[in-house]
């Protein structure tokens, strides 16, 4: 007994000792041996017969994620991609417009033949086949185009070389390399990116990555982007350069909320998760000529259309619930007008108004339903916008007293306020904490009000608006 | 050796080097491995019968190292330290040796009775990629097994080296790296108080190279384990 006492007691010391000799012990003192020994281990026992197979991606990475020039052209591929996706969607987003336009006059003389009565027709064609149609006219295109390029990027391998350059923004910020990964896939969908923070062994750091990763817009926000962007940031400039700007407007978003993610991390890594980075591998998969057409098809299926899926089916209740609110009348105002009265200081205040506050709440179950919601509230207070053409959209907005400043702050405010409910049961199911799931929903909509609330303050103090 | 017919073996490797495979193929248990790296925190494990011998097999976390970064590291590094198997195999991916290889000089610096278990054999060979694994295993000081676990190639001969090296029938060499000559004398200058605190069961070398790069979860291991023997001894009698 005193024996084993006495050995514990003389650990003490030693370990004391020791920690001061490790003092002048450098990492790679230990780790350098160790490379060079597994190195000039395969130099004399490996044989490749063939080329080396690793060498072709090798020499990609080494542009890829380069100090030099990792970023730029993460830049620029992304870019590229806004860049197709609003260029190409317009021409699509007019002819089904179009088309919905035509079939919507179909549809009222029919109604009319049938003498349907006119509260009817107003429901089903005015509140739910018009939310539909635009539903379907903006966000199908966009996304049709954004989800097969992005994913045709994803499988040729190049998600791992983002995480591999932002790895050391992420340490600097506190948090975990991995948690550029965890980001990336939060640009899918926030809710599968919760699951993937498993990935990250460090509760601490994991923590830190469940907690940021609603700043990078998932699949459900980037139509709200990239029509926003579209329609209000590139006014006034003609032409192909338009285009350009509205590209450059999305990219800023991101870059805006890649900057939150990291500012958040950093400082919870300095309060209330305290802490230094671990280390880890990132294991860079070799590229891969993606299949391009299964690529195609799979994200087709499963992204656009699950997300326009999802849209329509909460839109079309949406539309006849929001209709129907907007036509009943109690007092002198429609029971919509009450509600949308009772935010619309609040929301004013922030830059946006009553109607897309209400989106935001309506908003909670998916992202995919704020806009749809917006709309239908739009059109059901007697701005009667037949669906024709995409400036009717803008139109749509413009009565409403929209500004350049709304649709900033009502892309901000997306990009920056509290997850969806999938994402926030997900942070509950893998936190188990009320607590820390709670954090997830209040600290981004604070820093959404606080962003929102400050933008417009300077826009408007500055008399920019 | 638990007892005469009985052993542990431990598994250890990179993720995706087919780890899992080889555990499924060597013990025909069913186990679910999940797409998510770090599911699994806690090994699995199964056993096979071999001559008339029972492995009780325990299938570690994929790892890249044993720093103890990781929860899977963690387990990996205090199964090997204080709770070590009879032999561990150490899977190797085939067709990325020299990244795999560096969790093998680990473990070689940590456990003796090592069998290197060259995995994936038949993709590396369709990547046209030989390896000379007489002159790895001379290299290392261990036997080195060629196998290809997703269709059977080379299990009867990896358990047959595991029985060997289980029953002492061979004598392994493991590598021993050399550090700079400012290193080895540091670890010359602690290895006799480290002898002393912890005794002779532990692999002494590796522990002061831990010790030396700062490992604070180590150390704290290390005083715990003392602590627990100490209050063991302590209260032992009074249990009984």
């Amino acid at each position: 007994m005193t024996s084993t006492r006495w050995k514990h007691n003389r650990s003490e010391p030693l370990f004391a000792s020791i920690k001061d000799l490790a003092g002048s012990v450098s990492r790679d003192e230990i780790v350098t041996p160790l490379y060079q020994t597994s190195a000039s281990i395969c130099r004399d026992v490996v044989q490749y017969t063939a080329s080396d197979p690793h060498q072709t991606s090798d020499r990609i990475d080494r542009i890829l994620t380069s100090r030099l020039w990792g970023f730029p052209i993460m830049f620029a591929l992304l870019a590229a991609i806004f860049w197709i996706t609003i260029t190409g969607a317009n021409v699509p987003s007019a002819m089904l417009a179009e088309m919905f336009g035509h079939l919507e006059r179909y549809l009222s003389l029919t109604f009319a033949a049938l003498n349907a009565p006119d509260w009817l027709h107003g429901l089903l064609v005015l509140g739910l086949y018009r939310g539909v149609s635009w539903v379907v006219s903006v966000m199908l295109p966009p996304m049709a185009i954004f989800f097969p390029v992005f994913a045709l990027l994803e499988n040729a391998g190049y998600l791992p070389r983002i995480a591999f350059n932002m790895d050391r923004l992420f340490k600097g910020a506190g948090g975990h390399g991995k948690q550029s990964l965890t980001m990336a896939m939060g640009f899918g969908c926030n809710a599968a990116a919760i699951l993937s923070t498993r990935i990250i062994e460090s509760p601490r750091e994991r923590m830190l990555a469940i907690l940021t990763n609603n700043f990078v817009p998932c699949n459900g926000r980037w139509p709200i982007l990239i029509l926003l962007s579209s329609l209000f940031m590139a006014a006034g400039i003609g032409g192909g350069l338009s285009t350009m700007v509205t590209a450059a407007m999305v990219m800023g978003i991101v870059l805006f909320g890649i900057l939150v993610t990291l500012v958040v991390s950093w400082v919870l890594s300095k309060t209330a998760l305290k802490g230094v980075p671990t280390r880890y591998t990132l294991e860079l998969p070799p590229y891969r000529r993606p299949k391009i057409w299964n690529t195609i098809l799979r994200a087709t299926l499963d992204k656009s259309l699950f997300v326009l899926k999802r849209a329509v089916l909460v839109a079309a209740p949406a539309g006849v619930v929001t209709w129907t609110l907007a036509n009943l009348i109690v007092g002198h105002q429609s029971l919509l007008e009450h509600v949308v009265g009772f935010f619309d200081p609040f929301a004013q205040a922030l830059g946006l108004d009553g109607y897309i506050l209400i989106a935001f709440i309506l908003g909670l179950p998916a992202n995919e339903i704020v806009l749809p919601i917006l709309l239908m509230g739009y059109l059901s207070t007697g701005a009667m916008i037949e669906v024709e053409n995409m400036a009717d959209l803008k139109q749509i907005f413009l009565d409403h007293g929209w500004t350049w400043l709304t649709a900033l702050n009502m892309m901000l405010f997306s990009l920056l306020h509290y997850p969806c409910g999938t994402t926030l049961f997900n942070i509950y199911q893998e936190t188990k904490s009320p607590k820390w799931t709670f954090v997830a929903f209040a600290l981004p909509t604070a820093i959404a009000i606080g962003v929102t609330y400050t933008v417009s303050s300077i826009v408007r103090g500055m008399g920019w608006v | 050796m638990d007892g005469w017919n009985r052993c542990r073996i431990a598994l250890v490797g990179n993720p995706n080097t087919g780890k899992s495979t080889l555990f499924n193929a060597l013990t025909g248990l069913r186990q679910h491995t999940g797409n998510w790296p770090g599911k699994t925190v806690v090994h699995a494990e199964g056993a096979y019968r071999f001559k008339g011998m029972t492995h009780t097999l325990i299938d570690l976390p994929g790892t890249y190292s044993l720093d103890a970064n990781s929860t899977d590291e963690e387990v990996t590094r205090d199964v090997l330290l204080f709770n070590p198997p009879d032999v561990t195999v150490v899977v190797l991916d085939a067709t990325c040796l020299e990244r795999n290889l560096n969790l093998a000089l680990q473990v070689l610096e940590l456990s003796r009775r090592v069998v290197i278990c060259l995995n994936l054999i038949d993709e590396a060979r369709r990547k046209g990629i030989r390896i000379d694994h007489h002159g790895l295993s001379k290299r290392l000081g261990v036997p080195v097994v060629k196998t290809s676990a997703r269709d059977g190639q080379g299990l009867t001969q990896l358990k047959q080296t595991v029985r060997q090296m289980v029953l002492e029938e061979m004598e392994p060499r493991p590598l021993r790296i050399r550090y700079s000559d400012k290193m080895e004398q540091k670890i010359e200058e602690i290895t006799p108080g480290l002898e002393r605190a912890l005794g002779e069961q532990f692999p002494i070398r590796w522990i002061a190279l831990r010790l030396l790069e700062g490992d604070q979860l180590l150390i704290d291991a290390l005083k715990k384990r003392i602590e627990q023997e100490d209050t063991s001894n302590d209260f032992h009698p009074m249990e009984a």
